[in-house]
């Protein structure tokens, strides 16, 4: 979890008015955690979509035990976007490492490919919604496709929000002004989101699979 | 504000300095990014637009938010005049029919807890004195910061625009508790609810934005010497109070996700089976008590959003006017943050007639009364704070007295309605409704009245003038007991609350009404002072008498800036330095009666560590 100089309770147990306190007090930087406030920030982002979605499925738990829950067929392209997903995963974890040797070509080549894989990972999404649309599964027809359609939203809205954020990224990349190391610290702090975005979807078709 | 901008004569540093760290310093790979990034610069507005409209800067917003809150909550104030005025003399002066008196509670509600206190207290407070506390030059994303009050501005609108709708605003209370939210014959059920539903998303969506910005500046971005336990109180209560908000508010904004989804899409999260004029309705299989416990999720916490800020100022004001450190500084924190824990683990109070298991029951009766323990240690700390204290009793003081003997009161009939077996006959009686305006709605608001006037100087530069202050405390305080107190004997007597009228019932006696006329003349008498108020805040900006630098003689560092008030980038140079924690007041041997927190040691040879 977070880094700490102190745990919680030492630092909840500090005298502030002692004189040894103080003295040590007065060299403090003002600084808590060992991370950028950008880290945090996603972090902290991470932390509120983290709640987000379980509170959904606490409710999806307790709404699946009631008589008229009927399970509706995952089509098989879900599988394959799945697939896309873990993909563009791996991908980002490359071009971190690219990025942390500086071969920034290469890295702009990966983040246009994983650009592309998101776009395709939405259309796969659309088209497995028409296919479970033609075969009759509406979105108010039961309470489990509607779970169904609400949380494939929720999550390609979490998707455009990082495609916001991998464009930023891309634009830092092509930039000539930009500091390498600022560079480095975004396209890893995207990859972070780009992983959590997988873990999401992996949480989610997994309920959808497993109900 | 004046129009010049010193950083441009000197190139303004965000971060205080690069000084070795001594025995925090550290070589970890993040550490070292961050030294590399040259901190983002400061956004330095060129035009009026981006500086008072499309503002980055906290300060600016800090007001924006509290303009927007007091005035939303202006509407709220007329809303609760007509619905007592319709309580005490029903068709008198108007009639407005069933459907409008459950509109005008719902906003009423509504807006008061979420738009007014949650907005004002972290949005407005948060914003204005969280940067200049802990020795910041800025929040750490000044454009989130910007975009996160916009969001607030259009929820708000959002909101008042369900009043114009076709069925106008919602009146489901302000539960909005599904299934009746959202099927024909509860007013405001076509687009209100909708409008509700979206405004209250976007608040979430705008003030999670905000939320980060808060939590982050406090953790990070505070300058040198500042520890977290140097911090004040006022710092500690809007702290803990964000990180509730962040973890509460998802409750808010899935529960309002789903029951939009149900109502305009036809959708069952929460919808059972139901039939309507003999018509099976197409819902079927949700559960309502799955909403009510979504929603108690956020809602009880939300109490503590709006009181840990309040706790937390008026910490300051007592130890500020008291001219005492705050008694059990560590307590006080420590309070703060249980009081912070335990309020996740006691929502399902709300819901004791719901329908519930009784160990269920058992169990929140317990959580909810071992949260008075904490509460109660507040209270005492506030009380021997004030103990030999040099006591000045000007108006933040007087505020800050009213909120502890109003709180205390509110907090004894909490007891009350916390155990299963007294709550269940008091409920939905006007015993909860003196219980909950007492807790949480005076109580919050005198705290904002005391912090208004004591730091209405430090933003304007000018005092609020002290006999309408005067007067307005006087009103408000006595005239809201005047209103609240009867309100306990008519729940005791079992007149219900939410109902529109009830004198046709037998077993409400005529003292009744006579009483509901006398809260009624009271709540109009104590609206109306506030107008005194809003007219006091407004000329003192031109007529008020000059402030100076540090009127009160405070140690907290945001009245140690260069300029009063302080301008863009908030203090000079050079960010101050903290060498003690912000009460330092009366110190033995020194030669004021307080020291500032960016006053080394060298400088106060003489005074004497306190040992508490």
């Amino acid at each position: 979890m977070i880094k700490k100089e102190k745990n919680l309770f030492d630092l909840l147990s500090e005298k502030p008015w002692d004189q040894e306190q103080s003295a040590q007090d007065n060299l403090h930087s003002g600084k808590t955690i060992n991370l950028t406030k950008a880290h945090l920030g996603l972090r902290g982002i991470i932390t509120v979509s983290i709640i987000f979605f379980s509170l959904f499925i606490v409710t999806y738990a307790d709404r699946m035990l009631l008589h008229d829950w009927q399970k509706m067929p995952e089509p098989k392209l879900l599988w394959f976007n799945t697939f896309v997903l873990f993909l563009s995963s791996i991908l980002f974890h490359r071009a971190k490492n690219r990025s942390d040797l500086q071969e920034f070509k290469e890295v702009k080549n990966l983040l246009l490919i994983i650009g592309f894989f998101a776009i395709i990972f939405f259309i796969g999404q659309l088209i497995a919604w028409k296919q479970l649309m033609e075969q009759g599964y509406f979105f108010n027809s039961n309470i489990a496709n509607s779970y169904f359609y609400l949380f494939t939203t929720l999550h390609v809205l979490h998707l455009f929000g990082g495609l916001f954020f991998l464009k930023k990224v891309a634009q830092k990349l092509f930039d000539k002004n930009s500091k390498t190391l600022a560079i480095q610290s975004s396209v890893k702090l995207c990859g972070i989101y780009w992983h959590f975005l997988f873990l999401v979807w992996l949480v989610l078709f997994g309920l959808l699979v497993n109900s | 504000m004046s129009d010049d901008f010193p950083e441009r004569e000197f190139g303004i540093k965000t971060k205080s300095s690069e000084v070795s760290d001594g025995e925090y310093a550290s070589s970890r790979e993040e550490e070292h990014i961050e030294s590399q990034i040259p901190e983002q610069d400061l956004y330095h507005p060129k035009s009026f637009i981006t500086k008072w409209i499309f503002c980055q800067d906290a300060k600016v917003i800090g007001i924006q938010y509290s303009i927007t809150a007091i005035s939303i909550g202006l509407v709220a104030l007329v809303l609760s005049w007509l619905m007592r005025l319709q309580l005490a003399f029903p068709d008198v002066f108007f009639s407005m029919g069933p459907a409008a008196y459950y509109q005008f509670v719902t906003m009423h509600g509504m807006i008061m807890v979420v738009y007014l206190l949650t907005a004002l207290f972290l949005g407005g407070f948060g914003n204005f004195l969280i940067p200049l506390m802990v020795g910041s030059r800025d929040m750490v994303f000044p454009y989130v910061n910007m975009i996160s009050f916009w969001m607030y501005f259009i929820a708000v609108l959002v909101l008042v625009a369900s009043f114009f709708v076709p069925g106008g605003p919602t009146g489901a209370g302000w539960t909005l508790y599904p299934p009746q939210a959202i099927t024909s014959g509860t007013p405001g059920s076509e687009g209100g609810i909708i409008l509700m539903l979206m405004s209250l998303s976007l608040f979430v969506i705008g003030f999670t934005m905000g939320g980060l910005n808060y939590i982050i500046t406090i953790l990070q971005a505070r300058t040198r010497g500042m520890t977290l336990m140097r911090m004040p109180l006022t710092i500690w209560g809007i702290f803990t109070a964000t990180i509730l908000a962040m973890l509460a508010f998802p409750a808010l904004i899935v529960s309002c996700i789903m029951m939009t989804l149900d109502s305009l899409l036809g959708t069952s999260f929460f919808m059972p089976a139901m039939v309507q004029m003999g018509e099976h309705l197409k819902y079927g299989g949700g559960s309502p008590i799955l909403f009510q416990h979504l929603f108690w999720f956020f809602g009880h916490p939300e109490v503590y959003i709006v009181a840990l800020p309040a706790f937390g100022i008026v910490s300051d004001l007592i130890s500020v006017h008291a001219r005492k450190n705050i008694f059990g500084y560590r307590m006080m924190v420590w309070a703060i943050v249980i009081i912070g824990a335990l309020s996740f683990f006691v929502w399902a109070h709300h819901m004791y007639v719901s329908g519930m298991n009784p160990w269920f029951g058992f169990f929140f009766a317990t959580t909810t009364l071992i949260i008075a323990v904490p509460t109660a240690i507040k209270v005492y700390n506030w009380v021997l704070t004030l103990w030999r204290g040099n006591i000045r009793l000007n108006l933040p003081m007087l505020f800050a007295l009213a909120f502890i003997i109003t709180f205390v009161n509110g907090g004894i009939t909490g007891l009350f309605l916390g155990n299963v077996i007294v709550d269940v006959p008091l409920s939905d009686t006007y015993f909860v409704v003196a219980h909950f305006h007492m807790v949480m709605g005076i109580a919050p608001i005198l705290v904002i009245f005391g912090a208004i006037y004591h730091w209405y100087p430090l933003v304007t530069g000018k005092f609020l003038n002290e006999p309408m202050g005067k007067f307005h405390f006087w009103v408000t305080f006595l005239g809201s007991y005047a209103i609240y107190f009867p309100m306990h004997y008519l729940g005791f007597i079992g007149v219900p609350r939410r109902y529109y009228e009830m004198y046709n019932s037998p077993y409400i006696p005529t003292s009744a009404e006579g009483l509901n006329q006398f809260i009624t003349i009271a709540a109009l008498v104590v609206g109306f002072a506030q107008l005194v108020f809003l007219y006091n805040i407004i000329s003192s900006i031109k007529l008020g008498k000059v402030a100076g630098k540090n009127p009160w003689q405070a140690c907290s560092l945001e009245w140690q800036t260069e300029h009063v008030p302080p301008q863009h980038g908030n203090f000079g140079k050079n960010l101050p330095v903290v060498y003690r924690w912000a009460y330092d007041y009366s110190v033995p041997g020194a030669k004021e009666d307080y020291i500032p927190q960016n006053v080394p040691p060298s400088e106060v040879l003489g005074a004497k560590v306190e040992k508490t």
